[in-house]
């Protein structure tokens, strides 16, 4: 009888753990942001664009707004794309669009806004893209939806159409 | 004369260079366990992305900040999730994991227990 129970038993447990790593297969072998989770928003030190003077992020962001934070530069080409998109979004009278420059050359970046149009009420720099690893982003273009200081969203990648209807949907 | 101030050059800047390199084999350390997350199948150590240099940045800046090797693990852990960990910690998704190794240690024991010793 003991023998019998063996190797069923042994049969078992190799089925259990080719069930597990056949379900292992399936998960994803690339990051997937968590986007949807609400987090309070990093507290750091900046400079403004234009001025280049120091401001704290606690100055920026004001309770009961809403804010986009987008992170753009004049090199990323994702970010010409979904500029056309924040010109429009910045019509809107309940959304402040807040730019982050990554790593970018302030010339060049000057230069892209003068093409483009300045769609943000404020710009800070994050020059060595430690600011952007504060609020969790891994790359350009990428916007966060801010409300109350908390991100209520993040996009990673270009804003396009529906997104923007989303966000319109949700400043109305 | 020359070489006694050529000695005493030495002697200043070799414990200085010591301590570099020290704070450097910990960032060392601690990027290597960082995944790259726009590099998969690359640590941030070995990685030259932007977004790693910036991590790199980052640790040494934590560093400064006087924070254990665990509590920056713990804040990227909050950043970016578990996902950014080469070496996972024990949760509901990584159990098995644990586990597995002890259960099969444990029945594999079991069995030769049963088939050597108690057949004796």
């Amino acid at each position: 009888m003991k023998n019998k129970i063996l190797p069923f038993l042994v049969i078992i447990i190799f089925g259990i753990i080719f069930f597990i790593f056949y379900k292992g297969l399936e998960d994803s072998k690339i990051y997937t942001p968590d986007v949807n989770t609400k987090k309070d928003i990093p507290v750091f030190n900046t400079k403004e664009f234009f001025s280049g003077e120091n401001v704290n992020s606690s100055s920026i962001f004001e309770l009961d707004k809403v804010y986009l934070l987008n992170i753009w530069s004049s090199w990323c080409v994702p970010c010409r794309q979904e500029h056309p998109l924040l010109m429009n979004l910045n019509l809107e009278d309940n959304l402040n669009i807040i730019g982050m420059n990554y790593k970018d050359n302030l010339k060049n970046a000057e230069s892209f806004l003068k093409e483009l149009g300045n769609p943000y009420k404020q710009i800070f720099i994050d020059l060595d893209g430690t600011i952007a690893i504060e609020w969790g982003a891994y790359g350009v273009p990428e916007s966060f939806l801010i409300y109350n200081n908390e991100i209520i969203k993040k996009y990673i990648g270009p804003l396009n159409q529906e997104l923007v209807d989303e966000i319109n949907l949700f400043i109305k | 004369m020359k070489f006694f101030k050529f000695f005493l050059i030495v002697i200043i800047l070799l414990p200085l260079s010591s301590v570099n390199s020290e704070g450097n084999d910990k960032r060392n350390e601690i990027t290597k366990n960082l995944r790259c997350l726009i590099c998969q199948g690359q640590s941030v150590y070995d990685s030259d992305s932007e977004f790693a240099n910036s991590l790199k940045i980052v640790v040494d800046k934590k560093l400064q900040e006087g924070l254990s090797e665990d509590q920056i693990y713990e804040y990227f852990k909050t950043k970016y999730g578990e996902w950014i960990l080469y070496d996972p910690g024990l949760n509901k998704n990584t159990y098995i994991l644990w586990l597995l190794p002890i259960l099969i240690f444990l029945i594999g024991g079991a069995i030769i227990f049963k088939s050597f010793i108690v057949k004796k």
